[in-house]
């Protein structure tokens, strides 16, 4: 612990007392089900349930030669890539433009914000609609300019409609820190660079792109994980992981083979290879904000 | 927005133009998904199928909003949702006020007091920062399950409450608590928990304000959890209901009703954000520092 109070309060139980519920909560719900998830990981199980073996490192082993699992993951990478890319530039497009304008400002903001409220699953149904192969409004419009669209047996169309559905969630989070980091940028340094007859353009890039970069950063940490991990219920509301596992995500394999293909062993060790995965983005992330952010 | 841009640097006619044109663009592009979503709401499943759906408004709005709510699908294929918007409620107000319950008393624990192990007990509720519910879920019904909360309240609400994003605001918070207000509160006689009856919970309110709004949608929001801890009809959430109605084939679907059951789940989270945009702002900014 890094800062410290000077002045504290003696008991010898009140603390303990204090700290119960949320320990209790985190052992039970938190350190339990974790331990168990690396448990499983090392056992087989048989179909029925009935005979457990424990195989070491056999589940992992598995995995890596499993070209399902290895394809999942070329879908996660490309798939939180997208949803990352994508939502980071147009939030910083939108943040920008609404630091710039004088009037209006507050009325933009309340606009662009409130998708956030809605949960991930519903914003998969909306975006499914609109995309419906038959029904589908954009599905006419795109029909109209000679644009096949079905996104239940075109892979590529699936995972671009998760993509839409998954960033448009996200636009407002992003919009709120790069708003907010614009806010911090001294006017001062936006002027001076103007006197020196910098254009907009190009004041952005060199002052204030570079300015927000920790921001930016954070943002892409944070855009990941969500992709990763939130965008279960976008993914399970509308592709399933289908068409031929083309939206099949990582966390939606671990949920498919531990649930429905009751592969407990298999499924926990995909758990414990995404805990990994996120223990290690949040290092990074740590590290690099204890490095590059007290400027 | 404290203060807007302009001022002394140039404000072109031409900039401000193609910044306004890019937010309206922006927030149209935004705002499409749930105008359609209201107007299909209002339409009658004919209204619907019939391509392309209308882009304004119809008049079955009520029969739609009264079949999702009360009466279930015409077809039969969904139940109605005033129960599972009910559960809803329940989740999000006891995910968010038990959060911040057991959240600012350890925290203040944490803050307050020296004693063994305080390091230890530190580090075991930070980590839980690192490790999102999805990664541990299978686990965490087995436990469930061993605690015969399966399909109760309890099941739906406790295990949500094992994430230390509320603890780790309270400290920070209480770390700027000047020192000055102990020492008074010693003086006077007051113990730890007077003092954190009468000054560290006062302080605290606009912090509780902020969290309540944030841990609210993100209880309200909840959805691999409930989908796989409630098995019964009158446990769901209605986030859970609304994918159920979902068949599969696209046409097939009670698109009206569906999209009534949309719109109920997604306004009361909207509502709060936009009513309260000022909590929300502040909780969203510091619970991710």
């Amino acid at each position: 612990m890094a800062q410290e109070k000077r002045v504290v309060f003696k008991s010898a139980w009140l603390p303990y007392a204090l700290l119960l519920p949320q320990l209790a909560i985190t052992v039970v719900f938190f350190f339990w089900p974790a331990v168990q998830a690396i448990y499983y990981s090392f056992q087989v199980q048989d179909a029925f349930g009935l005979r457990t073996q424990f195989v070491w490192f056999q589940n992992f082993a598995y995995l890596f030669h499993d070209s399902h699992y290895l394809a999942s993951f070329r879908v996660t990478a490309v798939f939180s890539l997208l949803v990352a890319s994508l939502g980071i530039s147009i939030s910083l497009l939108l943040a920008t433009m609404a630091d710039h304008v004088v009037r209006g400002a507050v009325f933009y903001k309340t606009l662009l914000i409130w998708p956030y409220a809605v949960a991930p699953a519903i914003a998969g149904v909306l975006w499914a609609f609109l995309f419906a192969p038959t029904i589908g409004l954009i599905t006419y419009f795109l029909r109209q300019v000679g644009i096949e669209w079905n996104w239940m047996v075109n892979e590529r169309q699936a995972m671009l409609m998760v993509v839409i559905a998954a960033t448009w969630k996200q636009i407002s989070y992003n919009f709120l820190f790069f708003l907010a980091g614009l806010q911090s940028i001294p006017k001062s340094m936006i002027e001076a660079a103007a006197i020196d007859g910098a254009g907009p353009l190009r004041r952005f890039w060199t002052i204030v792109f570079p300015l927000l970069s920790p921001t930016t950063f954070f943002l892409l940490v944070v855009n990941i994980v969500y992709a990763f991990f939130d965008t279960f219920g976008v993914i399970d509301a509308t592709t399933k992981g289908g068409p031929v596992e083309a939206t099949q995500i990582l966390v939606y394999k671990v949920y498919y083979d531990g649930v429905q293909a009751a592969d407990l062993g298999g499924s926990s060790a995909q758990s414990v290879i995404l805990m990994f995965i996120v223990i290690s983005l949040t290092v990074v992330q740590f590290r690099f904000i204890e490095r590059k952010v007290q400027y | 927005m404290a203060q807007p841009r302009g001022g002394m640097v140039e404000n072109r006619p031409i900039g401000n133009f193609v910044a306004h044109a890019i937010l309206i663009v922006g927030v149209a592009i935004v705002a499409f998904p749930l105008w359609v979503t209201l107007v299909a709401s209002t339409l009658s499943f004919d209204d619907i199928v019939h391509v392309p759906m209308p882009l304004l408004p119809g008049s079955h709005g009520a029969s739609n909003y009264y079949h999702a709510l009360v009466a279930g699908s015409e077809r039969g294929s969904s139940a109605p949702v005033d129960r599972m918007l009910l559960n809803s409620l329940v989740v999000a107000v006891s995910v968010a006020s038990g959060k911040i319950a057991i959240s600012i008393i350890s925290a203040f624990a944490l803050v307050y007091f020296r004693f063994p192990l305080r390091n230890f007990f530190f580090w075991m509720i930070f980590v839980t920062l690192m490790l999102p519910v999805e990664v541990r879920i299978i686990p965490t019904y087995k436990v469930a399950s061993d605690l015969h909360i399966v399909d109760t309240y309890a099941g739906l609400i406790l295990p949500l409450f094992a994430s230390a994003t509320a603890t780790f605001l309270f400290r920070q918070f209480f770390l700027t608590i000047p020192d000055e207000l102990v020492e008074a509160a010693r003086i006077d006689g007051a113990g730890p928990m007077r003092f954190f009856w009468d000054v560290v919970l006062p302080l605290s309110k606009t912090h509780m304000a902020a969290l309540f709004v944030i841990l609210f949608i993100y209880g309200w929001n909840q959805y691999l959890w409930p989908l796989l801890i409630t098995s019964s009809e009158s446990m769901y959430t209605v986030v859970i209901g609304i994918k159920r109605m979902i068949a599969g084939g696209d046409a097939a679907n009670e698109w009206n009703i569906i999209m009534a059951t949309a719109m109920l789940a997604l306004m009361p989270p909207a509502l709060v954000v936009v009513l309260m945009q000022k909590w929300f702002v502040k909780g969203l900014v510091e619970t991710e520092k």
